[in-house]
C-alpha cells in the first residue's frame, strides 16, 4: 500500500483535548543534517535525494542505533515552495544511473517519496511503518511524535528535504510570466502579490493597531542573523558569514512594503533528519533524549482573502492555548522559544500567541528592544530561524533538540535549557512541538 | 494598470460574467445564509454545501489595509512598480475581502478605512473585466 498522508485524527487541532496522552512518552535522540547550497549544481552527490539519505544516515549514527533497528519513516514528499524542474529538461543521467527510480522521474530531484528513500537505503531492512507529514518538518515532527506515541513505530526517522534550482522563485515563472491567470491566482496574484505580501499587509495593520513601526523589527532580525551565523549546519554560516547590522536592515530595499529584503528568507537546498523513539529505547542510545510534552496543530480556515491581522491573532492565541493545555505548562516554564520566522514580520504573532516571557498582544516589538539574545534571560529564536540559516523551516526544531541536549555549541543559551517550543510555519496553519529535558 | 486576464472556470464563471456586465456578485450559501469569496464549488461550512447562489453586491466597501509592491513576480505588472495592493472589505459583509490596486490613489498614500466603490477594468489579453476599487469622497 502506498504511503499515506497522516490522517486528521493524528493531529491535535482543537482545544479541549486535555493533556496529550503521550506526554513524555516520545523522545528525540538523533539529529542529522546535510550540507547546504544555494542551488543544485546538478551533480548526483549534491542532489536532494543524496543529501536526504546523508541526513538520515547521520541521524541514525548520531543516535547510535543500527539501521536495522529503525522501523518507521515519517517525511514530507514536497521539497519546494516554488522551484519547479523544467518540464523539458532531462534528469541528469548520472543521477538515474546512481539511484533506483520510482515511477516518478522527479523522485530524489524535486520531490521525495518514502519508496524512493527505502529503495535507495537498503540498510533500512525493518521499516514497516511509513507516513507523510505533508509540507514541512513541523508537520512531520508532530506526525512522528504521534505515531511513536500510538505505538505505530518505536524507532522512527523523521525527514524533510528541500531542493532549489536556478531562477528566481515564482518571478516571471509559470503563471506569473503569462498574460492570463487561472486557479486561485485569479483572486490574488492577478494583482501582483508576492509571497510576503499577505504578511506585509498584516504587519502594516499590526503597526497601525498598536502604534509600532517597521524599524522596531531591527533588533529581532539582527539577532536572528547573529544566531544563524552560530549555526554551523546553516546556509549563511557555511557560505556567506555576513554580519547584519541595524543600519543594513533599515537600508534594505522593499519587497512588499513594509516587508524588506531581510524580512524574507533565502531559498536553499538542505535536508535534515531526526530519530524519534520511546523513552525506554532511548536509554540505550548515544544522545540524551529530549522528551516531547505536547504536539498541537492549527488548521485555521480564513474567511476570504487573507489571513487578516485579526485572523492571525486569533489563530496564534488558540495555538498558544493548545500548547499549554496539552503540555500542562504555562509561559513561565519556557526556557526559550523557536517559533517560525519566515517571514520575520509574523514572528510576533507566534511569540505573543504563546505569551513568551509574558509578552502580551502588541508588545513584541518593544520586547525585541530588550535582551533577547542567547546570553539573556529570554532567548528569542536561538536557532536564528529561516532568516538566520536559510529557508528550510527546520532549524527551529534542530535547535530546540540541541539546546536541551546541551549540543547547541556557540548558540547554547546561557540559562538552563529545560523546556522549549518550536513550530510553524504560518500563524494560521502549522504544527507545534513542546520539548523538554524531562518527561514532565 | 494592465493586468493578467483571468480565465473563468465552471465554478466562478458567474462572477466573471457579471464583471463583464459591470456587476459585482458574490457567492452565497443559502443554507448557511453566508457570503463566500473567492468562489468555491462547495460551501466549506455545511454539508452537502451545494445550495449556492449568486448575490449582487452594492459595489461599496472600505479599505481594510494595504502593502506596496516593489518586487512583483508577475511580469505584466513589473513596469508599474511600485504600486499599491489594498485589501477592500465589502459593505454587505466586511468578512468578504478583495484586492485592489486602488487606481487614482498615490503610491503608499492609502487612506485605510476610506470608502471605496467598485469599477470594472478591462484586461488586455482577453478583454475580461476585473473588479477594481476607487476611493470615494
Amino acid at each position: 500500500m502506498p504511503t499515506q498522508n497522516a490522517p486528521a485524527s493524528m493531529y491535535r487541532s482543537t482545544e479541549g483535548l486535555g493533556i496529550w496522552e503521550h506526554k513524555g512518552k516520545v523522545a528525540a535522540v538523533g539529529i542529522g543534517h546535510s550540507p547546504t547550497a544555494r542551488r543544485w549544481d546538478e551533480t548526483t552527490d549534491t542532489s536532494l535525494g543524496a543529501w536526504s539519505i546523508l541526513a538520515l544516515r547521520r541521524a541514525i549514527e548520531d543516535a547510535g542505533v543500527r539501521p536495522d533497528e529503525v522501523d518507521g519513516l515519517v517525511m514530507a514528499q514536497e521539497t519546494s515552495t516554488g522551484s519547479p524542474w523544467p518540464s523539458d529538461k532531462p534528469i541528469p543521467e548520472d543521477f538515474l544511473n546512481t539511484y533506483k527510480s520510482t515511477d516518478n522521474p522527479l523522485d530524489g530531484i524535486a520531490r521525495l517519496s518514502a519508496d524512493w528513500i527505502l529503495m535507495n537505503m537498503p540498510e533500512l531492512t525493518n521499516v514497516n511503518f511509513t507516513m507523510y507529514g505533508p509540507g514541512c518538518m513541523s508537520n512531520a515532527v508532530v506526525t512522528a511524535a504521534q505515531a511513536v506515541g500510538e505505538g505505530l513505530t518505536e524507532v522512527c526517522l523523521v525527514l524533510k528535504g528541500w531542493h532549489n534550482f536556478g531562477g528566481r522563485y515564482y518571478v516571471g515563472q509559470g503563471a506569473a510570466g503569462g498574460n492570463t491567470v487561472t486557479g486561485p491566482g485569479k483572486y490574488s496574484t492577478l494583482w501582483g502579490t508576492v509571497a510576503c505580501y499577505t504578511t506585509a499587509m498584516q504587519f502594516e495593520a499590526y503597526c497601525r493597531k498598536y502604534g509600532k513601526n517597521h524599524d522596531m523589527m531591527a533588533p529581532f532580525v539582527v539577532n536572528e542573523k547573529r544566531n544563524g551565523l552560530m549555526f554551523p549546519e546553516g546556509f549563511w554560516a557555511q557560505h556567506r558569514p555576513e554580519v547584519l547590522t541595524v543600519e543594513d536592515y533599515l537600508a534594505a530595499r522593499w519587497i512588499a512594503k513594509p516587508a524588506n529584503l531581510f524580512d524574507n528568507d533565502i531559498p536553499i537546498m538542505a535536508s535534515a533528519a531526526y530519530l524519534f523513539t520511546t523513552p525506554e529505547r532511548a536509554k540505550d542510545m548515544k544522545q540524551k533524549p529530549v522528551y516531547i510534552l505536547n504536539v498541537a496543530s492549527d488548521r485555521t480556515r480564513v474567511r476570504s482573502f487573507g489571513p487578516t491581522l485579526e485572523e492571525a491573532e486569533a489563530a496564534t492565541d488558540e495555538t498558544g492555548r493548545k500548547i499549554y493545555e496539552g503540555s500542562g505548562l504555562s509561559p513561565s516554564d519556557l526556557s526559550f522559544e523557536n517559533m517560525y520566522d519566515g517571514f520575520t514580520l509574523f514572528h510576533q504573532f507566534h511569540l505573543e500567541g504563546i505569551r513568551f516571557a509574558g509578552v502580551q498582544r502588541g508588545e513584541a516589538l518593544d520586547f525585541y528592544a530588550t535582551d533577547i539574545t542567547i546570553e539573556g534571560p529570554n532567548p528569542a529564536s536561538p536557532s536564528g530561524g529561516n532568516a538566520g540559516a536559510g529557508r528550510t523551516r527546520f532549524w527551529m526544531h534542530t535547535d530546540s533538540i540541541q539546546q536541551i541536549q546541551g549540543r547547541a555549541g556557540a548558540r547554547q543559551i546561557s540559562k538552563p535549557a529545560e523546556i522549549g517550543v518550536s513550530g510553524g510555519p504560518t500563524p494560521t496553519g502549522g504544527n507545534f512541538t513542546v520539548w523538554s529535558s524531562t518527561p514532565g | 494598470m494592465p493586468k493578467q486576464s483571468p480565465v473563468p472556470d465552471e465554478v466562478d464563471k458567474p462572477f466573471w460574467d457579471a464583471a463583464n456586465e459591470d456587476r459585482l456578485v458574490v457567492q452565497n450559501c443559502i443554507d448557511c445564509d453566508r457570503l463566500q469569496h473567492p468562489p468555491v464549488a462547495k460551501c466549506p461550512d455545511c454539508d452537502p454545501g451545494t445550495n449556492l447562489e449568486w448575490k449582487e453586491m452594492s459595489g461599496r466597501g472600505r479599505v481594510y489595509g494595504y502593502g506596496v509592491m516593489y518586487d512583483c513576480p508577475v511580469t505584466i505588472l513589473a513596469e508599474d512598480q511600485p504600486f499599491n495592493i489594498a485589501v477592500v472589505e465589502l459593505e454587505e459583509d466586511p468578512g468578504i475581502k478583495m484586492l485592489s490596486h486602488l487606481p487614482g490613489t498615490p503610491v503608499d498614500d492609502v487612506p485605510v478605512g476610506a470608502a471605496v466603490e467598485v469599477v470594472f477594468e478591462v484586461t488586455p489579453t482577453t478583454g475580461q473585466k476585473v473588479p477594481e476599487w476607487r476611493v470615494v469622497g
